[in-house]
C-alpha cells in the first residue's frame, strides 16, 4: 500500500469561482502592502547600516542591565534581545545587540565597537563576543538597491523565458503569481517583524524559483492538454491539468517542506529567518501556481492552435523521399 | 523499448564514481586538511620528517580537494575596504611641482617669478607674475605630459593644463585618472595579498569588488581589527628634503611644505618639502642589518630610476639634511655626507632588532599606494561557526532521512531508486563543490537541504507520469519509457527557470548569498543528472533482470 497524499483520481473544480480566488489574492496583496507601508521592514544592518554584536555568557542575561550599560554611551538607538534556541547548552545565554549607524559616518568605526565591548564586559565579566558585524551606511544603501535589482531581474528573465517557451498569457500569469508570492512574503516579514537582511533576499529569489518551478509544471501540462483536447473548453483543460499534476504538486511541496522544517527546528537561530521565508514561500508558491497563475491564464484566454505547420502543409516542395 | 547503450551506462557510472571520489575527502575533513597543509609546507621547502608524517595521513593518489568552509562556519574576519583612489592624484600633483618649477625657471624672462599656490588635493596651482608669459608657460608645462598607458586611454596624455588669469592649473586628465585608479587597485590588491600571505593563514579571500573596493576574508583570524592591523592603512615610506626644524605641530610651514613629528624624539618636529625625492614604491629590497656601531638598522636598495633620483639629489645637496619618513613620522633626518650613487642606503634610528626586522618586512611588502576606508567589517567567532556546523549537520541528516522515508512510503521500490539517486546527488554536489574549490556557507547548507527537498521533484514528475501511463493500460516497459519522455519537458523548463534565478543570485549577490547561489545552481545540475540518467539506469537494470509483467509505482 502506497502513501497517497491526494486521492487517485481527482476531478476537483478549481475554477468555479476564479474571480473569488483572484479577489482573495488581491486583498492579501493589499494587506501586505499596507503592512509594509505602516510597519515597514525590520531591516538588518546589511540594509540599514550599524553594528550587531552577538554575545555569549554562562550567566543568565539581564537585558535591562545591558541596556543601562550601553545607554550611558550615547550610541543612539540600541536594541538588545535575548536569543533562545533548542540547540543551546544549559549555560549558554546568547544576546544580540544592535547599534544603529552613527550620524555622519560613512565608514565603520572600531572605537565604537571597543567602547560597547568594554561596557558589556563590566556587566558580565565572562562575556564572549562570538560575532561582531558592522556595515557602513554607504554600502547598506547600495546593498538594498542591488537586492531590489536582483529580484526585478530574476522576474524579468523568467518572464522572458516563459514567453519564449509558452505564450505571453502564460508568462503574464506566472509573473503575476511571482509578484504575488514576493509581496506576500514581504508582507509577512513586515507584520511579524523578523529581521530582513541580505540572506532574506536569497530566500526571496529561491521562492521565485520554487513558485516558478511549480507553475511551469502545471503550464507544461496545460500546453500538452490544449493540444490533446482541441475541442475542450479552456476551463476544463485547466481543471484537468491541475488535477493531473495535483499529486506531484503535493509530493514535491511536502518533501521540500519536510526538509525545510527540519532546518527550521534544528538548523540554529542564525538562519531561522531565512528558512522561515522559504517555508512561507513554498506554501504561498504552491497556492499561487494554481489559484493565481492558472486563474490569470483563464481570465486572459489563450491561443488554441498549438499545432506547428507540418511537413506536408508547410513545405511547398512536398516530400521528395516518398 | 527500454534500452541504454553500453557506452552511456559506462559514462553514467564513471561520472558518478568520479563525483563521489571527489566528494570523499570531505568525509575525512580534518585528516585531509592536515595532509594538505603539510604538502603545502613541504612544497615551500620545509621537508621535515614531521611534515612528511602529517602528509602521510592521507594517501597522495586520492583526491584531496576540500569544500572550503565560509567565514560563518569557520569563524574569521571580513573586511570591505574602499581604496581612496584620489589620494594618488594628490601625491602625483605634489610630486609634479619640482618638475614644473625646474622647467619654468630658465624661462623667467618671459614668465616672471614662479610661486606655488595653496591647491586643493589633486590640483597643482602655480602663479606666474607675468601674465603675458602664460602661453609660453602652458606650452612648457604641457610638454611635461606623457601619453596615458592604458587600452582605453590610447592617444591621450596624462596632464590637463589650463590658465586662469596668471595662475597655471594642472590636473590629471580623465583618461589618466582611470588608468591610475586601475593601477592603484591592482597594486593595493597585490600588497594586501603579500601581507596576508606573510602571516600564513589558510585560504584567505582577497577580491576586487566593483571599481574601487576590495573584499578581504581571512578564516581563523581573531578579529577584523587584527586584520586591519596586518593590512595597515597607510605605511608609506618617503625621502623628503628638510627645510628646517619646528617646536610644535602648529608651526607655519609655508606653501608646499609640511610639518611632521619625529618618530622617537618627543617634541621634535621637522618642516619638510611635501614633494618627496624618492618614495618607498621605488624600493626593491630592504633587509634588517646593523650599522657600523652595531645598532640595528635597515639596509635598502632602490630600483634604477629611484637610484638615479636619489643619486642626483644627494650629489646636489651634500651637507644638507633629508628626512626618512614612515607613515607621516620622521624616522631620522641624517645629513647627507657624500653623493650616494649605488642606489642603496641604510636607515638607522633607535630601533630594537625586532623593530628593524618589522620595518624591513614592511618596506619590502611595499606601501599601500592609497589610504583605505573600511565600509564593512565582520568578526565571527569560531564557536559560533562550530555551533552552526553542528546544527546544520543534524538538520541535514534529519531532513534527508525524512525525505528518504517519505519517498519510500510513496513510491515503494521506485522510491528506493530515487533515494539511491538522492544519496548520489548529495555526493555529487560535494564533489563538484570541492572540484571548483567553492566555499560552503550557512545559507549554502540551506541550499543543499532545499536541493534535497527539490531533487526528488524530477523523480516525482517521472513517477507520476509512469503511474498515469500504467493507468492508461500501457505495458510496464512502455509506461516507463513514456514516463521519462513526457516528463522531460516539464523537468527541463522547471529547472532552467530555477537555474536562471540561481545565476542572477550569483551575479548580483555577495558573500553568503553567493555561496547559496553556487550550491543551489550545482544542486540543480546534479539533481537533473541523477533524475534523468541515474534513476533511469537503475530502473532499466532492475527491469532487465526481473522482466516484471506488471509494476506498481
Amino acid at each position: 500500500m502506497r502513501l497517497r497524499l491526494v486521492p487517485e483520481n481527482t476531478a476537483w473544480d478549481f475554477f468555479s469561482r476564479p474571480t473569488l480566488w483572484l479577489g482573495i489574492s488581491a486583498v492579501m496583496i493589499v494587506l501586505a502592502l499596507v503592512s509594509f507601508g505602516v510597519r515597514g521592514l525590520n531591516y538588518g544592518i546589511d540594509f540599514k547600516g550599524g553594528t550587531t554584536i552577538r554575545t555569549e555568557s554562562t550567566q543568565a542575561i539581564d537585558v535591562a542591565q545591558y541596556r543601562d550599560a550601553l545607554g550611558a554611551l550615547d550610541l543612539g538607538d540600541v536594541v538588545i534581545s535575548e536569543v533562545f534556541d533548542p540547540n543551546f547548552r544549559e549555560d549558554q545565554h546568547v544576546a544580540m545587540v544592535r547599534i544603529e549607524a552613527q550620524d555622519g559616518q560613512e565608514a565603520v568605526t572600531s572605537d565604537l565597537i571597543d567602547t560597547a565591548r568594554t561596557a558589556l564586559q563590566t556587566v558580565s565579566p565572562d562575556i564572549k563576543f562570538v560575532s561582531v558585524e558592522s556595515v557602513g551606511p554607504k554600502v547598506s544603501g547600495e546593498l538594498i538597491q542591488t537586492a531590489a535589482i536582483a529580484v526585478a531581474l530574476a522576474i524579468g528573465a523568467v518572464l522572458f523565458y516563459i514567453w519564449l517557451r509558452f505564450e505571453w498569457q502564460f508568462a503574464l500569469g506566472a509573473v503575476i503569481a511571482l509578484v504575488h508570492d514576493v509581496v506576500l512574503t514581504i508582507g509577512v516579514f513586515s507584520e511579524v517583524g523578523i529581521r530582513f537582511d541580505l540572506s532574506i533576499i536569497a530566500a526571496l529569489l529561491t521562492i521565485v524559483g520554487y513558485s516558478l518551478n511549480d507553475t511551469v509544471v502545471v503550464f507544461d501540462r496545460v500546453r500538452e492538454n490544449l493540444i490533446k483536447y482541441k475541442s475542450k473548453d479552456l476551463k476544463e483543460v485547466l481543471n484537468l491539468s491541475i488535477n493531473e499534476t495535483l499529486s506531484r504538486t503535493f509530493m514535491t511541496s511536502v518533501t521540500t517542506l519536510l526538509a525545510l522544517i527540519a532546518l527550521f527546528v534544528l538548523g540554529g537561530d542564525v538562519i531561522r529567518g531565512f528558512v522561515f521565508a522559504m517555508i512561507w514561500g513554498v506554501v504561498v508558491g504552491t497556492y499561487s501556481s494554481i489559484f493565481v497563475a492558472s486563474a490569470v491564464l483563464m481570465k486572459l484566454g489563450v491561443k488554441r492552435d498549438w499545432s506547428k505547420p507540418t511537413d506536408t502543409t508547410g513545405n511547398q516542395y512536398g516530400n521528395i523521399d516518398a | 523499448m527500454l534500452q541504454i547503450d553500453l557506452w552511456k551506462r559506462v559514462l553514467i557510472w564513471a561520472t558518478v564514481v568520479v563525483g563521489l571520489l571527489l566528494a570523499m575527502p570531505n568525509g575525512f575533513y580534518t585528516r585531509v586538511e592536515q595532509h594538505n597543509d603539510a604538502v603545502k609546507l613541504i612544497e615551500a621547502g620545509a621537508d621535515t620528517s614531521e611534515n612528511r608524517d602529517a602528509a602521510s595521513v592521507w594517501p597522495d593518489y586520492l583526491p584531496s580537494g576540500l569544500v572550503n568552509l565560509g567565514l560563518d562556519l569557520r569563524g574569521g574576519a571580513h573586511l570591505l575596504a574602499e581604496v581612496q583612489v584620489q589620494d594618488v592624484y594628490a601625491s602625483r600633483m605634489e610630486a609634479l611641482w619640482p618638475e614644473v618649477r625646474d622647467i619654468l625657471r630658465p624661462e623667467r624672462a618671459t614668465v616672471g617669478t614662479i610661486r606655488l599656490q595653496p591647491s586643493p588635493a589633486g590640483e597643482l596651482r602655480v602663479r606666474i607674475s607675468e601674465e603675458a608669459g602664460m602661453t609660453r608657460a602652458l606650452e612648457l608645462v604641457r610638454g611635461l605630459a606623457r601619453p596615458v598607458v592604458s587600452l582605453t586611454g590610447a592617444g591621450t596624455t596624462d596632464l590637463e593644463v589650463r590658465g586662469e588669469g596668471n595662475v597655471l592649473v594642472v590636473t590629471l586628465s580623465e583618461a589618466e585618472q582611470r588608468a591610475t585608479d586601475e593601477r592603484t587597485i591592482q597594486q593595493s590588491l597585490e600588497i594586501i595579498r603579500r601581507r596576508i600571505d606573510a602571516v600564513g593563514t589558510r585560504e584567505p579571500t582577497i577580491q576586487r569588488q566593483g571599481a574601487d573596493r576590495i573584499l578581504i576574508q581571512v578564516p581563523g583570524l581573531g578579529s577584523a581589527q587584527e586584520l586591519k592591523d596586518i593590512i595597515g592603512t597607510t605605511a608609506q615610506l618617503t625621502f623628503q628634503p628638510v627645510v628646517g626644524r619646528a617646536a610644535s605641530a602648529d608651526a607655519s610651514a609655508g606653501v608646499g611644505n609640511e610639518v611632521l613629528p619625529s618618530l622617537d624624539q618627543e617634541g621634535v618636529f621637522y618642516i619638510l618639502e611635501q614633494a618627496p625625492v624618492v618614495t618607498g614604491e621605488e624600493l626593491v629590497d630592504a633587509q634588517p642589518a646593523f650599522d657600523q656601531n652595531g645598532r640595528p638598522a635597515v639596509n635598502f636598495r632602490f630600483n634604477p630610476q629611484g637610484a638615479v633620483k636619489f643619486g642626483d639629489y644627494t650629489a646636489a645637496n651634500i651637507g644638507s639634511p633629508f628626512a626618512i619618513v614612515l607613515d607621516d613620522e620622521v624616522i631620522s633626518a641624517p645629513v647627507i655626507q657624500t653623493h650616494i650613487s649605488g642606489g642603496s642606503g641604510i636607515i638607522t634610528g633607535n630601533f630594537t632588532v625586532e623593530e628593524s626586522t618589522n620595518l624591513a618586512v614592511l618596506l619590502r611588502a611595499g606601501a599601500l599606494p592609497a589610504g583605505m576606508e573600511f565600509l564593512e567589517e565582520r568578526t565571527i567567532g569560531p564557536e559560533l561557526g562550530q555551533d552552526s556546523i553542528d546544527a546544520g549537520k543534524i538538520a541535514t541528516i534529519v531532513a534527508f532521512a525524512a525525505v528518504l522515508i517519505f519517498m519510500l512510503l510513496s513510491y515503494g521500490l521506485f522510491g528506493a531508486f530515487a533515494n539511491i539517486a538522492l544519496i548520489i546527488n548529495i555526493g555529487l554536489i560535494f564533489g563538484l563543490l570541492s572540484l571548483i574549490g567553492a566555499t560552503l556557507t550557512l545559507p549554502g547548507i540551506a541550499g543543499i537541504v532545499l536541493t534535497v527537498g527539490m531533487a526528488v521533484d524530477a523523480n516525482v514528475l517521472i513517477f507520476e507520469r509512469i503511474r498515469e501511463e500504467l493507468k492508461a493500460g500501457k505495458k510496464p516497459a512502455r509506461a516507463i519509457e513514456l514516463g521519462y519522455e513526457k516528463a522531460l519537458s516539464a523537468i527541463v523548463d522547471a529547472n532552467i527557470t530555477t537555474f536562471i534565478t540561481a545565476v542572477i543570485l550569483y551575479v548580483m549577490g555577495s558573500g553568503p548569498v553567493r555561496g547559496f547561489a553556487v550550491t543551489l545552481g550545482i544542486g540543480i545540475l546534479t539533481s537533473v543528472f541523477t533524475a534523468i540518467f541515474v534513476t533511469r539506469l537503475l530502473i532499466v537494470m532492475w527491469y532487465e533482470r526481473r522482466r516484471p509483467k506488471q509494476i506498481e509505482v
